[in-house]
């Protein structure tokens, strides 16, 4: 089998030839088959730094792509691959990699095309560094023809102020024409003792040496449980884990890198708020009720940025459906966000530096911490039968609240089941390692399919009482042009016909979730086989 | 996709010298060039080191068994590319006379634009070095040609020969390709060089000011294997190939010729 063109390692201690240099005892051996010209100024060869790029919770990675700033002397550009296959590159000369940037300021390109849609809203991120050169060196037939190129990377990565380097990487290039030369170089360099077929890629390797690795955050909730764990241990895990995720969110969120930071401090701040209420009785000292209010707190402190962040969000798609006004009519009301959203950002940032944010988080992990590293408790239920019988609870709230729901029912029945429905799909998600993963996956699957017909009449019906009270807003302060609060009008107009359409979805999606065949598919979830 | 020809009826006047200098020229301003050795010499595969060899010859591109695409060979430089000679080329008139079988008593002259074309996505300028003949080879390579680069000793024959090539190709029905020639080989010591020279230039348009001179560093090419703006990029020769390649390719950039 002919070795893999591309991606060859060398250790270090190769080579007996007294250089000390691993890549000259490669060139030894090559220099044996073919005539051996290194090309200073070769295409490709010289200094260079590579930044890695992705969202802070790695979509690009995620979708198996690796978005890669290249600079050098002469300017930079940014390269796109999938399993180390280029995929598009554009120019991007003036990238200051330190400095975030959301996907939609790139500039226009075949990289920016690949990436906007899967990493927009979020900022590109500086996930890896590593400095060095290339070097080509040709590899000539008996004609002093090149039929092939040795490209040798040698970079370096800072870890705590120390220069690590890389181990050298190497490829053999094919010139067209000579693939049977380069294949028999890719042959002369895998027979070489110390030289191996790199085992990841140029971005892992640096990743690696940097002691991270791809994937290293997740929204999602990922603390692992077991079965037979105490349910306090179990808990006080859960919530350490999402106290994690909201602390992780709480720089980018302060520095205003892009909208899901805050998304994601809110989502972990709602979890934990959730766990305190169906599961906090198991933790000792009544300790979630102390809690509950500052939890409570937070979630307030963070609502009314969220709010503006979700109108700018919407903003496109919103203008977009106008059929009567112009999205031009609009602008004042995107700037008149905008600025809110200024004076309410002000307000959250001086929130999350308080002393009393500080104390939360700190005296929380420190009371958490005590719980998980107590060990068993002398009384009390596992993880699992927690799981079951809160589950079970839960569940039976939603069928309930929505069984009682008719076509006549105020929308406030409808909101209290979305809040129900939350809890449950975050109960659900707590304890997803203990639960059999089809059935986890049948009974998420149709909560979802309720929970999004849920979440579309609600937030048409809160968008539409907030756009108006917006409206009065900009009335007061005299920034409302009467085109403008037309465009406004048929806004609502829109979000209203949602939200009937969403309505009118209810029933259908609520049977099929806890009708007959529902409550069967939760049992099947919740049924543990006698011991 | 832009296709220049070195053409002339005549051998030993340039050529080969010129195609190789200016195709290493468009590759070095960014250009993907090809150039293709049509002469079953394979001067120009030399110069590049590339063995003069087309797996089933010319026979085999011509009738398509192999595509073009298949034989092309990269060269040491970026961004050019070469197909190679083969000796069968001395023998593609009569490839060429028997490529339309279905079609008895039609002259096929446009076989190798026919062949070009898949390449267009792929290069932006091929050069098409010719061997010196009068022909149905040359007369392929004309109407496959948007340039036909036609070099020229000064001498009183070579401006007889600009003028029937000229005439010939107003001939054509359809495209046809221009006609750009340069002065080849010019010795200025010689008094007939000058003369002739400076008349063809005052009279007659489309005749690039920059003389390729007769230097002994051109013809060190074939000592050296490659072309003389690359392994003398300062010298005087390798200043007039630039200089003649930027008068073309600023028509190119123009679009004087379209």
């Amino acid at each position: 089998m002919t070795p893999d063109l591309r991606g060859f390692e060398l250790d270090a201690d190769i080579g007996d030839n007294g250089s000390h240099d691993p890549v000259a005892a490669v060139l030894d051996v090559l220099g044996q088959a073919f005539g051996v010209v290194t090309e200073p100024g070769a295409p490709g060869s010289g200094a260079r730094q590579h930044t890695w790029l992705d969202t802070f919770d790695w979509r690009l990675n995620r979708a198996d792509l690796v978005l890669e700033y290249e600079h050098r002397n002469r300017g930079g550009r940014l390269l796109l691959t999938r399993d180390e296959v280029l995929q598009a590159e554009q120019p991007a000369p003036s990238w200051r990699t330190g400095r975030p940037r959301l996907a939609e300021d790139l500039p226009a390109g075949p990289v920016r095309d690949q990436i906007l849609k899967l990493a927009s809203p979020r900022a590109l991120l500086p996930m890896a560094t590593a400095s060095g050169s290339l070097s080509v060196t040709r590899l000539l037939n008996a004609d002093g023809k090149t039929v092939a190129r040795l490209v040798v990377d040698r970079s370096t990565v800072t870890r705590a102020d120390q220069a690590v380097p890389l181990p050298p990487r190497l490829a053999i290039a094919e010139v067209r024409g000579y693939p049977g030369q380069a294949r028999r170089a890719a042959r002369l360099l895998a027979g070489i003792p110390g030289a191996h077929a790199a085992h990841r890629s140029a971005f892992l390797e640096t990743l690696h040496a940097l002691g991270r690795h791809p994937n290293d955050y997740s929204n999602g909730v990922t603390t692992e449980i077991t079965a037979q764990m105490p349910a306090s241990v179990a808990v006080a895990t859960l919530l350490l884990g999402l106290l994690d995720t909201l602390e992780h969110n709480v720089d980018g969120v302060l520095r205003d890198i892009d909208t899901e930071f805050l998304h994601d401090l809110r989502v972990a701040s709602r979890r934990t708020r959730s766990a305190i209420k169906m599961l906090g009785d198991v933790l000792p000292d009544g300790l979630a009720a102390r809690y509950a209010a500052e939890f409570k707190w937070l979630g307030d402190l963070t609502t009314p940025t969220r709010d503006l962040d979700v109108h700018l969000l919407g903003f496109g798609a919103m203008a977009a459906q106008l059929v009567a006004a112009s999205p031009a009519d609009l602008e004042p009301f995107r700037a008149f966000l905008a600025r809110r959203r200024t004076r309410e950002f002000r307000r959250l940032a001086a929130g999350l530096r308080s002393p009393r944010f500080r104390a939360l988080t700190d005296h929380w992990r420190k009371a958490l911490t005590e719980v998980r590293d107590a060990g068993r408790p002398r009384k009390g239920p596992t993880a699992d039968e927690l799981a079951v019988s809160r589950t079970g609870r839960v569940f039976r709230r939603v069928a309930a609240q929505g069984g009682a729901i008719t076509a006549d029912s105020p929308p406030e029945s409808l909101h209290n089941l979305r809040k129900r429905c939350k809890e449950l799909r975050y109960v659900l998600e707590f304890f997803a390692p203990l639960h059999d993963p089809v059935a986890y996956r049948k009974v998420v699957g149709d909560l979802k399919q309720l929970q999004d017909c849920l979440g579309e009449f609600q937030d048409s019906e809160v968008q539409r009482h907030e756009i108006g009270a917006l409206a009065d807003a900009m009335l007061a302060e005299r920034a409302a042009p009467a085109a403008t609060l037309l465009a406004m009008g048929e806004i609502v107009a829109n979000l209203a016909h949602s939200q009937a359409e969403a309505r009118a979805d209810f029933a259908q999606r609520f049977t099929r979730f806890a009708g007959p065949a529902g409550q069967q598919r939760v049992r099947d979830l919740l049924h543990r086989p006698a011991r | 996709m832009k296709i220049y020809a070195t053409y002339n009826i005549k051998g030993g006047v340039g050529k080969t010298t010129a195609a190789v200098n200016l195709a290493y020229l468009s590759a070095a301003d960014g250009y993907r060039t090809l150039l293709w050795d049509l002469d079953p010499q394979g001067a120009a595969s030399f110069l590049f080191r590339i063995k003069p060899r087309v797996k089933g010859g010319g026979k085999a591109l011509i009738r398509g068994t192999k595509a073009l695409d298949d034989a092309i060979k990269g060269t040491d430089f970026e961004r050019l590319d070469l197909l190679p000679a083969d000796f069968t080329y001395r023998n593609m008139d009569l490839i060429l006379d028997g490529a339309l079988p279905q079609k008895p008593g039609k002259r096929p002259t446009r076989q190798i634009a026919q062949l070009l074309r898949p390449l267009a996505g792929e290069y932006d300028h091929v050069f098409l070095d010719c061997p010196p003949s009068i022909s149905l080879v040359s007369e392929n390579i004309m109407h496959a040609a948007d340039v036909l680069l036609v070099p020229l000793i000064p001498t009183t024959l070579s401006v007889r020969t600009l003028d029937q090539l000229t005439e010939f190709v107003a001939g054509f029905e359809g495209k046809k390709p221009q006609i750009r020639a340069f002065f080849s080989m010019v010795d200025r010591r010689k008094r007939l060089h000058q003369e002739i020279t400076e008349k063809l230039l005052a009279e007659r348009s489309g005749v690039a000011a920059t003389p390729i001179p007769a230097l002994s560093l051109i013809e060190r090419m074939s000592v050296e294997r490659a072309p003389v703006t690359e392994f003398a990029p300062r010298s005087q020769a390798a200043l007039a190939f630039r200089a003649l390649w930027a008068e073309i390719s600023a028509e190119d950039k123009t679009g004087a010729d379209e």
